[in-house]
């Protein structure tokens, strides 16, 4: 979609958002992309979804001033922008008027300057690795203007005197990766839990601004690594749209069967995973052994098994494997008795309906809020499928079911995912038979340049709608890159989950989330 | 039937009259060949029961568990330990040494203590005197201290957590533990474990046969009470790995660690041994009443009847812990105050009903 922004003045800002929300209907806040734009100052441009119609329209806000920008903060209509606008802060060093906790969230807390900005120092000197330790403040500023419009700065503690503080993470069995939970605990009760991101943040969009279009490839294989081929899609597509390269149907097909296999392969390591972190260490197994088969269907066509570079401008790498079909067939009545097995072995244990049923619920109205996608928002009953609302592809034209629950506990959230599974062999049975022929790749020119605007394409990953933002201007590479996390709004909406829950919920809660860190640290 | 006290009282005699030894020396010698024995088979279960883990829970899993070190893996044990006992031990900063060192001592005493009471054969229970249950119990309670300084001790939050865990959910689950035992000592009259064994004697003599109904109830509920007072899966909460790391033993390497991972299995061991003991008849062979087959039956030695249902109640404890998640700490003390512990309260009333009007069978 390419983007025809709204500017708001800063001082109607928050009303306007406001009307924007409640009056159209705006209620699901997709992202909020930071951007140095130049001459004109620093700014965000907000993206919004309305969830009745799926009409989706971008609002931007700028401020002028360099030295001391502040945008008016909208944390209060769409609980997403909370940790949102920390991460443009972080970045940007805009300051949100109003917001509780303006910390970074990336970056290391004595970080200086704010390195998306263009005209960041770059050179090595500047940037020289630190060997200290992090000295973490343990208060934060709230912003907001005086009278005579300065900014000042208001001081909180984030912890009391009696706390027990307890950090899950960074290095943690359960929280899949590098993500830190700073947990405070009453006994076994959680208190409050803030997160820290950006153990393995790799900057990856700033990276891309250096890239080339087909450089900035390599890289979105390694954000959130369940949907690799997810994330390249929505790359590629929204390349694709701005230049106007047309695919064929051969393409499309390929696509739409490779995203499913993809998101086979997501789901059967969240059964896994989910097993494993309760403590079931046999269905853990079983869902990696069929896994491995999934893999293996991929390799074939793609040549790897967790980084697979498949996608490119145009079209795919390679076309698939001549065993392709035939294995894939194969692939999908090996799994459906499978099915029955998890059943079996898991899913209708008693102990484990006890820890996942009413535990962590998240309301409709929350996921929204929240902006929690994927299988984490149907399981509240938000119908929020990309494929359904957005279709693209040949997803507008095969048949399956947007699979949506109504309690939004654990165990709704376990149980979208088996059920995805299940359509998701549905899709790829009713494709794998009738890839038509044609070209795999359309030829593109050897330096690709994208005409000048802004686009905002997504695709629905395996755990959330995976967006991407492009603002070219007619170069060869990106002026600014973004990519939507699937996993940042989930991790935001912990501490409302977690409230007054055990330790042990935290972990049932976040098995159930499925987030994948790279994919939130980028 | 062989009786193993042929041989005690042979030794016995040799001592004190062929050698002339007095009184002192001659029990001096024979309590430390007892306890060398004791050990050695400590020793030997703990690495018998390893290797049968991580084969059971490999086949379980469609694996194949430990295949290299030696023919089918079975010295993978033996070069663990060998790894074990080489480990530096160090301390934590601010950790409390004393606590720190004493606790898996602690928990080692414990499991040992409880070990002691295995009758292996007709007369060949090392512990064994009229209070014999009671103190059984008595001595498994000191394991508990092991693992709460354990936590405590170790200067780090999840140990601590873990601690408080482990604390609390083995004094609950020793109540109906306990009142298990109580309701077996209600039908053989003794606390005296060789007496109840000899009260299984006789055709269909076992405990969950002759005590029929609430025989059967207090066996499950003490497997069940059992496993969570070893700490076994879904009752493995204090160590909770995708929780609490590795919860209270977090913080030891080398033997301390080893010390703690000896005394689970050999706990399971114990509650496998104590339950096959008292309710299944101990080293007893079934007897049917028909004399042909009950003889052939006593031709089998006690010992491996002893070890034979003890390994069949540690495999089926296996299988339970491989194929469950894991309880949380609310519903894990919910299960023992809600359900296990009245039922079990009733059970007893039932049995003693049971017992005063004869409707067991003799």
């Amino acid at each position: 979609m390419k983007l025809e922004n709204i500017q708001f003045e800063l001082n109607v800002f928050a009303a306007e958002m406001a009307k924007l929300k409640n009056e159209k209907h705006f209620d699901f806040l997709v992202t909020i992309v930071g951007e140095d734009f130049g001459e004109e100052g620093l700014g965000c441009i907000y993206i919004l979804e309305n969830t009745k119609t799926h009409e989706r329209m971008s609002v931007k806000a700028v401020n002028a001033d360099r030295n001391e920008p502040y945008i008016p903060t909208v944390m209060h209509l769409w609980k997403s922008a909370e940790i949102l606008e920390r991460e443009v802060y972080d970045f940007f060093g805009i300051k949100f008027l109003g917001h509780k906790d303006m910390r970074r969230i990336y970056l290391r807390s004595d970080f200086e300057g704010y390195p998306f900005r263009k005209d960041y120092d770059m050179s090595a000197d500047n940037n020289r690795y630190v060997l200290t330790d992090d000295p973490e403040p343990d208060y934060t500023f709230e912003y907001n203007l005086d009278k005579d419009g300065r900014l000042v700065a208001t001081k909180r503690p984030l912890f009391g005197d009696e706390d027990y503080v307890i950090n899950i993470g960074p290095q943690h069995p359960a929280t899949h990766g590098v993500l830190r939970l700073q947990t405070v605990l009453d006994g076994e009760t959680i208190k409050k839990i803030y997160p820290h991101c950006g153990y393995i943040h790799r900057g990856i969009e700033k990276m891309c601004e250096s890239y080339t279009y087909p450089q900035t490839l390599a890289l979105t294989d390694r954000m959130d690594y369940l949907s690799a081929m997810m994330n390249r899609h929505a790359l590629c597509s929204v390349i694709e749209e701005a230049m106007g390269v047309e695919i064929t149907d051969r393409i499309k097909y390929i696509r739409t069967i490779m995203d499913e296999l993809q998101r086979l392969d997501s789901h059967l390591l969240f059964y896994g995973c989910c097993a494993q972190d309760l403590g079931a260490l046999t269905a853990f197994i079983y869902g990696m052994r069929d896994r491995e088969q999934v893999l293996n269907v991929m390799e074939e066509t793609t040549g790897g098994r967790l980084i697979q570079n498949y996608y490119r401008i145009g079209g795919c790498q390679a076309d698939i494997d001549p065993n392709f079909v035939q294995n894939v067939k194969k692939l999908c009545a090996y799994m459906k008795p499978m099915f029955k097995e998890y059943r079996d072995i898991f899913t209708g244990n008693v102990i484990l309906q006890n820890r996942f049923k009413n535990v962590g619920r998240l309301s409709m109205e929350d996921a929204i809020s929240y902006g929690c996608t994927g299988g984490t928002g149907r399981a509240a009953g938000w119908h929020n499928d990309v494929r359904k609302n957005h279709p693209y592809d040949m997803y507008g034209k095969v048949d399956f079911d947007e699979i949506t629950y109504q309690n939004g506990d654990c165990f709704d959230r376990y149980m979208v995912r088996m059920d995805e599974m299940e359509q998701s062999i549905r899709i790829i049975e009713q494709l794998i038979d009738n890839i038509p022929a044609g070209d795999f790749y359309i030829k593109q020119k050897p330096i690709i340049r994208v005409p000048e605007g802004q686009w905002y394409t997504s695709c629905e990953g395996s755990r959330g709608e995976i967006g991407v933002y492009l603002d070219s201007k007619g170069d060869k590479s990106p002026y600014r890159l973004k990519f939507r996390p699937m996993g940042l709004p989930l991790v935001s909406a912990l501490d409302d989950l977690l409230r007054g829950e055990k330790i042990a919920d935290l972990i049932a809660v976040g098995a159930t989330l499925d987030y994948v860190i790279p994919d939130i640290d980028r | 039937m062989f009786d193993f006290s042929i041989v005690t009282t042979w030794f016995d005699s040799l001592l004190r009259e062929t050698l002339g030894l007095g009184d002192f020396l001659s029990i001096l010698i024979e309590c430390v060949l007892v306890g060398v024995f004791i050990l050695a088979a400590y020793a030997m279960l703990a690495i018998v029961l390893i290797f049968m883990e991580r084969k059971v829970c490999a086949y379980f899993q469609c694996r194949l568990g430990p295949m290299r070190v030696g023919p089918w893996g079975v010295f993978q044990v033996f070069a663990d330990v060998l790894k074990m006992l080489q480990k530096e031990i160090f301390f934590v900063d601010k950790a409390d040494k004393l606590l720190y060192l004493v606790a898996p001592f602690l928990v080692l005493i414990a499991s040992v203590g409880t070990f002691s009471f295995m009758p292996w054969n007709k007369g060949a229970g090392i512990l064994d005197f009229n209070v014999g249950i009671f103190l059984l119990t008595a001595i498994s309670s000191i394991g508990v201290v092991g693992v709460f300084l354990a936590g405590w001790g170790s200067n780090n939050k999840y140990s601590v957590v873990s601690a408080m865990r482990g604390a609390v959910q083995m004094i609950s689950y020793e109540m109906s533990l306990c009142l298990c035992l109580i309701t077996a000592v209600v039908l053989t009259g003794t606390m005296q474990i060789s007496g109840i064994v000899e009260a299984q004697s006789g055709p269909f003599g076992w405990l969950v046969f002759q005590g029929h109904i609430p025989a059967i109830i207090a066996f499950i509920v003490f497997l069940v009470a059992g496993n969570a007072e070893a700490n076994r899966g879904p009752f493995d909460l204090p160590e909770a790995e995708s929780e609490l790391t590795a919860g209270y033993h977090t913080e030891y390497s080398g033997m301390g660690f080893g010390f703690f991972y000896l005394a689970e299995y050999l706990n399971m061991f114990v509650i496998a041994g104590v339950a096959t003991t008292v309710f299944l008849g101990g080293w007893m062979p079934i007897h049917i009443g028909v004399a042909g087959v009950d003889s052939f039956m006593d031709c089998i030695p006690g010992i491996v009847w002893f070890l034979g249902k003890a390994f069949l109640l540690v495999w089926v404890l296996l299988w339970i812990r491989w194929s469950f998640p894991r309880l949380r700490i609310d519903q894990i003390l919910k299960l023992e105050w809600k359900y296990l512990m009245p039922l079990s309260l009733i059970n007893l009333v039932l049995m003693t009903v049971i017992v005063a009007l004869g409707w067991y069978i003799k």
